[in-house]
């Protein structure tokens, strides 16, 4: 653990606002303000503001950005479309026909230049941008290409629920806020938010709509509490990384560390579209791990990820055993995330288990504290917006 | 009513007019936890040490311990408070108490800290 923690650039106003904070990855982030359900409750009925300037903000600029990033994501970046946002694994090699995933991420074609050089970023995890940084690095050719850590010259806010896109473009320009309301799902687009620059996209990490917005640190206070102050009368509360946590696990999204890790088989925890391995005209993708990937992707998984539902509110935590109903003594699976979920009304979890006990319905234990505690095999997410569900 | 004493894990607790002490869990702890979802009492009649762990008490982010302030028997609790939990929230001293304990030594009450020592431990563990 590092000395000294960051701040983001909206640190003091957390402290001031009542945030409760606590490190994140080597960062001092707000968990809450009041109240982790209220927080949670408000981004799904109104609209939640989250600083999300921990996340690592990378960019990828130059002639040959668009193939050297191709060359090493396993999703296809060459054909993106400008504004096109996709999410993408980062994988390196681990010996002859081994991988190891480093991170998932998420990757822009911002704008290109007016001379038609591509300008991408790359969207990190805060608890894997040192490492991915370290990993781009070693593998930059010689010219073409420019990569940059931005983490700390800018930040990063996301505005998320029902009435975010509003929120956020009653600060804009009349162009502008048409434009940002037409943006489609994982598109981005730059516009001019409460008199500020910022790189706009419609992306988020809680299952509602919304947008996050990347701005010059200097911008970041006025551009936050503009929102906040247009927000707040409509519902919007600021959320700190627990409602941000609660969210993610309603919406059936995976964080690194928990449902992701090195060695994961991302076909058997629901993420192979984010792995492109049909061949380009002709050439087959040869991503760091890419022969490792084919072989997971041509067998039959052993574990697969499940949502898992209980009846009462007490959670499994990561890490809980996943057992037969009745039978303690025989291990199924393991909790890979899990909290009471304020939308749902009850406990729910994410796990890995036996592909033998993943069907929709299938009841089993989850050891709580020793304590075996029914729950209910459920399809993920477990909360989609605009749907009902009851 | 006899004012609370209060051991160093955040439990008060009170010795009543009958010779039983109330049991329950500081304002300063319940604020602390905030989004109770869950709690686990003791069952009545258990034998508990000082310090022994004697119930959970779950919010959205963490599952704590709650701890026996003094040796005795448990004879009775709040069986209504895991349905209404935003109780311990809204009367931690009062209908918001946990357990009733009979104390084998009621002088180990006398030895927990007072309000003015247990409110510089908070100030100090807040800082």
């Amino acid at each position: 653990m590092p000395d000294t923690l960051l701040e983001t650039p909206l640190c003091s106003w957390h402290s001031a606002h009542g945030g409760r904070m606590v490190d994140f990855a080597g960062w001092q982030m707000p968990v809450q303000y009041a109240s982790i359900v209220e927080e949670h409750l408000a981004t799904r009925q109104a609209a939640g503001l989250f600083d999300v300037s921990h996340m690592g903000r990378l960019s990828v600029r130059g002639p040959s950005a668009l193939s050297w990033l191709e060359s090493l994501l396993t999703r296809r970046v060459a054909d993106l479309a400008v504004g096109q946002v996709r999410y993408t694994l980062v994988t390196s090699d681990e010996g002859p026909g081994g991988v190891s995933i480093l991170d998932d991420a998420l990757v822009a074609r911002d704008s290109d230049a007016t001379d038609g050089t591509p300008r991408l970023s790359l969207v990190v995890n805060a608890s894997n941008r040192s490492r991915v940084v370290t990993w781009l690095e070693s593998r930059l050719p010689n010219a073409g290409v420019t990569l940059t850590d931005h983490t700390l010259e800018t930040a990063m806010i996301a505005a998320q629920g029902p009435r975010a896109i509003e929120i956020v473009t009653g600060l804009c320009s009349a162009e502008d806020a048409e434009r940002i309301m037409s943006l489609k799902n994982y598109r981005s687009t730059s516009a001019t938010v409460a008199r500020r620059s910022a790189a706009v996209s419609r992306t988020g990490y809680t299952g509602e709509d919304g947008v996050e917005l990347v701005v010059a640190t200097a911008d970041a206070v006025p551009v936050w509490e503009a929102i906040h102050a247009a927000g707040s009368p409509h519902g919007l509360t600021a959320c700190g990384l627990g409602a941000r946590d609660t969210l993610r696990l309603e919406a059936g999204m995976p964080l690194y560390g928990h449902e992701l890790a090195a060695k994961s088989d991302p076909f058997a925890i629901g993420l192979g579209f984010a792995v492109n391995l049909a061949a380009v005209n002709g050439s087959p993708r040869s991503f760091p791990g890419a022969a490792a990937m084919r072989l997971m992707e041509a067998a039959m998984p052993d574990k697969v990820r499940v949502g898992l539902v209980f009846d009462g509110k007490r959670a499994a935590r990561e890490g809980a055993a996943v057992v037969l109903p009745g039978d303690v003594a025989t291990t199924v699976g393991t909790v890979s995330s899990g909290s009471y979920c304020p939308t749902l009304g009850t406990a729910a979890a994410m796990a890995l288990v036996d592909r033998s006990v993943a069907a929709e319905g299938t009841p089993l234990d989850v050891l709580i504290r020793e304590r075996p505690c029914p729950a209910r095999v459920t399809p993920l997410p477990f909360y989609r917006r605009g749907a009902t569900r009851s | 009513m006899a004012t609370p004493k209060f051991a160093k894990t955040h439990e008060w607790i009170r010795l009543e007019d009958d010779g039983l002490a109330t049991v329950g869990i500081s304002s300063y702890a319940v604020e602390a936890l905030t989004d109770l979802v869950f709690m686990q009492l003791p069952k009545v009649g258990r034998q508990v040490k000082a310090g022994e762990s004697i119930g959970e008490i779950e919010s959205v982010k963490a599952v704590s311990d709650f701890y026996a302030p003094v040796s005795g028997e448990v004879v009775e609790v709040n069986a209504s408070l895991p349905n209404q939990l935003e109780t311990l929230g809204n009367d931690p001293y009062g209908s918001g108490w946990l357990v009733r304990i009979r104390p084998a030594d009621p002088a180990e009450i006398d030895a927990l800290l007072d309000q003015a020592a247990y409110d510089a431990l908070v100030k100090s563990q807040a800082h």
